[in-house]
């Protein structure tokens, strides 16, 4: 085993994961068991440049 | 000092806000639409929706608009129905340009008696068909239309006399307190309904309704869960209406889909419909069909959800799921969700599952194309075909679409600065 770092002490730990965004990722730590705590987010206007503009003018 | 743009739409959209929550619904009668929608002809249906032209209109609405020609006596079958149809010799029309809404298909013609809600604050009227489950769906069998004939000769007036017996039935009193029995005043007004059915029943005594035309009435309306739903569409319609106009506003102030088409109205671009494809319902059907046999979404009742109830308070209304399909987790999420998207809460509309909040008003095309958030409905399903009842219900989202198409138009008007 590698010498003890920071992260790898982190990772001998029991993880709980903050997931922002795509569920995917969420669900793919919960399938190993890991706890993860899922925040629902997405780009605004979903990235459309077209209507980001329109509401960087009215919002 | 300057105004910003930004300030005129948040001072208009409170303006919008306070409008809606504002309104004061009265049934004050129920009488022929020929005799009080404006602009409702002769030979004329009003159909839910945008506006459509017969040629392109989904066929459970060609099916409810071929009843209506042989509820009229304009045709004796469908067949000949459909063949004035093709002439144009019968015109039709969004019932939204004439302050009316209508179930599903939303068929309304000058025969066919409609509840007139006036809204007190602002002293605007809006009108909406009887709720029924053939004939609003396409059915144009004789049965179908026998229950027309009904409302019309019995139900209708019957009821009418009441109304007047009592100068008025205030209707906020009794959305407010069915909102606390676990209606959601779209799919699920059934305490409405029970409670709208107690407080007719003796004043059509009082007026003097006769035995017969009382039993009928009063078995009508006690065994007729969505009995309500036809006027909470009319008090929602006529507190939306209240809130067109309004220079700056990016309130939306109507949702109506036609089978083809789903449709937004914006407070500031009034009279302007920004539309896309109609979207396909998620939701359970009744035995003996599925998937294959559905229409797409349909109806003006999504006039429920644009001032905030319907899909919008399902977590107060978890005994809908049943019909509808989803979870009571999954109910609170979309409730919570919907205040995403709005300027506020209804200060009288409360929730008792959301620790008695107010139900989210004032739907923003900002809000939902910034966070992606898409109104939800919960809706009932009919056939993709002409000639059936009810096939369902499920739950539905509005078209992203014609929220951009929106904010590109108001962005072209206003944003000009």
């Amino acid at each position: 085993m590698e010498k003890d770092t920071p992260i790898n002490e982190l990772l001998q730990k029991p993880i709980v994961a903050i997931n922002i965004g795509v569920q995917d990722f969420a669900e793919a730590l919960q399938d190993q068991g890991v706890r993860v705590v899922n925040v629902t987010w997405s780009p605004p206007a979903g990235g459309d440049a077209e209507m980001l503009a329109i509401l960087e003018k009215l919002l | 000092m300057t105004i910003s743009i930004k300030e005129k739409i948040e001072a208009a959209n409170a303006e919008a806000f306070n409008r809606i929550n504002a309104a004061e619904p009265v049934l004050v009668d129920i009488v022929p639409a020929g005799d009080v929608v404006p602009g409702l002809e002769d030979r004329m249906v009003l159909h839910a929706g945008p506006p459509v032209d017969w040629k392109h209109m989904s066929g459970a609405q060609q099916g409810a608009v071929m009843a209506m020609a042989m509820f009229e006596g304009w045709a004796d079958s469908h067949g000949q129905a459909g063949q004035l149809l093709d002439r144009g010799e019968i015109k039709l029309d969004s019932n939204h340009h004439h302050h009316a809404v209508g179930p599903m298909a939303g068929t309304i013609t000058r025969s066919l008696p409609v509840y007139v809600v006036e809204n007190r604050t602002f002293g605007n009227r809006a009108y909406c068909r009887l709720v029924e489950d053939r004939q609003q769906f396409g059915d144009y069998s004789q049965d179908a239309i026998a229950e027309l004939y009904n409302w019309r000769d019995a139900w209708a007036p019957a009821l009418a006399l009441g109304v007047r017996h009592m100068e008025g039935l205030a209707l906020k009193p009794i959305i407010a307190k069915a909102l606390q029995m676990g209606d959601e005043l779209h799919n699920r007004p059934n305490a409405a309904s029970a409670i709208f059915a107690g407080a007719m029943a003796a004043p059509m005594i009082g007026a003097g309704v006769g035995k017969d035309d009382l039993t009928s009435t009063l078995n009508y309306m006690t065994g007729h869960d969505l009995l309500f739903l036809g006027l909470s569409m009319a008090c929602a319609k006529s507190a939306a209406d209240a809130a067109c106009g309004i220079e700056y506003s990016t309130v939306v102030t109507a949702m109506a889909r036609n089978g083809k088409e789903f449709g937004i109205q914006v407070s500031g671009l009034d009279g302007q419909w920004f539309t896309a494809p109609a979207p396909e319902v998620d939701g359970l059907y009744l035995p003996g069909y599925g998937e294959g046999d559905a229409g797409l979404d349909m109806g003006d009742s999504a006039i429920t959800e644009t001032v905030g109830w319907g899909g919008f308070i399902l977590a107060g209304a978890p005994s809908i799921l049943n019909l509808v399909g989803g979870t009571p987790e999954e109910a609170l999420a979309y409730s919570r969700e919907m205040r995403e998207i709005t300027v506020g809460l209804s200060p009288d509309y409360l929730i008792p599952a959301l620790g008695f909040q107010g139900t989210a008003v004032g739907i923003d095309i900002r809000k939902v194309v910034q966070t992606g958030i898409l109104p939800i409905i919960d809706t009932a399903m009919a056939h993709k075909d002409p000639g059936h009842p009810i096939i369902g219900a499920g739950l539905v989202r509005a078209p992203m679409e014609c929220f951009h198409q929106a904010l590109r138009s108001f962005a072209a008007r206003y944003a000009t600065e």
